[in-house]
């Protein structure tokens, strides 16, 4: 995935700071390296990070870096998209989808 | 000659979809592409591919569908990224419905493909994501060193099976027959695998797990009505495909599995709509048979677009 300016990288070690707090619901991309729809999804996420970015965090984690965060939520399929707020899961989407079912979860989200 | 947005108007990004793209893009039809996710369709999710002509070594699923999105832009194909709600094919200007806007057209390629088709046992639902999966070069590496089952008997289901060798110790491939049905070198392959162990003769009941993951599998013996429980960490199923038609309704004409049917032009029962790919009834859903297909539509929509100009 290319390097995007409003996508924050965040790992094991940064999770419960990036994702778990702040005022802003936080959308996480689960990804790895090897994950061909990984990639595909990626421009579509950075389309949505420019839209919605005032409102949400957007921010992605590489599952071979980071195992322990997808552990925790019982991630075994990427891509998986999960939004959070006040620390709580409120949405989770796996596979390729469309941008209008991702969009959807952002404002029920929102 | 009446005003349209678009010549043609190509639905789905897929082989079949690109390749028609790429066609008229140098025919210098004035063509859109509509694509709702990502361009490649399943070949994206394909890990490897070696029975596509001109790569000796293979490939992945994911670089060729870049490199045919490539090749089609390169010849100033214009991609939409958004969905097709309705089609309205009364009239010989031909209405897409987008979510955000609609547009008209003369001539329309369904390539709007096919996605995997679940088990639909008790289960399955509540697990996709959490053990239940249709993509092996997705998920595979989440199963290192476990066990996990994989359902079906044809190329994918065998191809994919092997693939995920390199991670999992052991891979249960379920079939429901004595035989399996893909082609010969895979099935070389699946028997020389030590780490592969077929259950013939047997289907999938139901699959069941905890909160956060799948750990069973139930499975039934047809020919003896023998059942038994898999502990395993995952399930992968390829139990074959259905057609993305859902936004057809009956404008067209669908064979009794709801693919298109369509003459040798790839015309379907409406004029100036034509279909290739997984899509439409054929006796054989390749990425060499999609191509094919959408080079023909192409063609033939051009033809069809001359005429409606005159």
């Amino acid at each position: 995935m290319s390097d995007s300016e409003n996508i924050l990288e965040i790992d094991d070690d940064s999770f419960q700071a990036e994702a778990l707090s702040g005022d802003k619901p936080v959308f996480v991309d689960f990804w790895a390296p090897w994950c061909g729809p990984c990639r595909a999804i990626g421009p579509i996420v950075e389309q949505l990070a420019e839209a919605y970015g005032d409102q949400m965090k957007f921010a992605k984690c590489n599952v071979d870096d980071s195992p322990a965060t997808p552990t925790q939520y019982g991630i075994r399929s990427i891509p998986t998209l999960m939004i959070f707020k006040n620390g709580e899961a409120v949405e989770q989407i796996t596979g390729v989808v469309s941008k209008i079912r991702i969009e959807e979860s952002i404002k029920k989200a929102l | 000659m009446q005003n349209v947005d678009y010549d043609l108007v190509i639905i789905g990004g897929g082989p079949a979809g690109m390749t028609a793209g790429l066609y008229a893009a140098r025919a210098r039809l004035n063509v859109i592409l509509i694509e709702r996710m990502s361009p490649g369709g399943q070949v994206l999710v394909t890990d490897w591919i070696e029975n596509y002509p001109g790569f000796p070594e293979g490939l992945s699923g994911a670089d060729l569908a870049m490199k045919m999105s490539e090749q089609a832009q390169r010849f100033g194909l214009e991609i939409e990224y958004d969905e097709v709600q309705s089609l309205d094919l009364k009239t010989d200007v031909k209405t897409v419905r987008l979510s955000g806007k609609t547009i008209t057209t003369h001539a329309i390629i369904l390539a709007t493909g096919a996605s995997p088709r679940k088990l639909g046992v008790p289960g399955e639902d509540m697990l996709i994501g959490r053990g239940i999966s249709f993509c092996g070069t997705c998920d595979g590496p989440f199963y290192k060193d476990k066990i996990v089952a994989a359902v079906g008997g044809g190329d994918t289901a065998v191809q994919e099976s092997v693939f995920l060798t390199k991670f999992a110790k052991k891979v249960i491939l379920i079939h429901r027959r004595d035989e399996l049905r893909a082609t010969r070198i895979l099935q070389e392959r699946a028997f020389e695998n030590d780490k592969i162990e077929i259950l013939w003769d047997s289907i999938v009941t139901s699959v069941s797990g905890g909160l956060m993951n799948l750990d069973t599998v139930n499975v039934e013996n047809v020919k003896t009505g023998e059942t038994q429980k898999l502990g395993v960490d995952g399930c992968f199923i390829w139990v074959g495909i259905k057609p993305n038609a859902g936004f057809l309704d009956d404008a067209i004409k669908l064979d009794d599995y709801g693919f298109v049917i369509t003459d040798q032009n790839m015309e379907t029962s409406v004029p100036g709509v034509f279909a290739a790919g997984d899509g439409r009834m054929t006796p054989l859903r390749q990425i060499a048979t999609a191509v094919g297909d959408g080079s023909i539509a192409a063609f033939k929509a051009e033809h069809y677009i001359e005429n409606v100009n005159k």
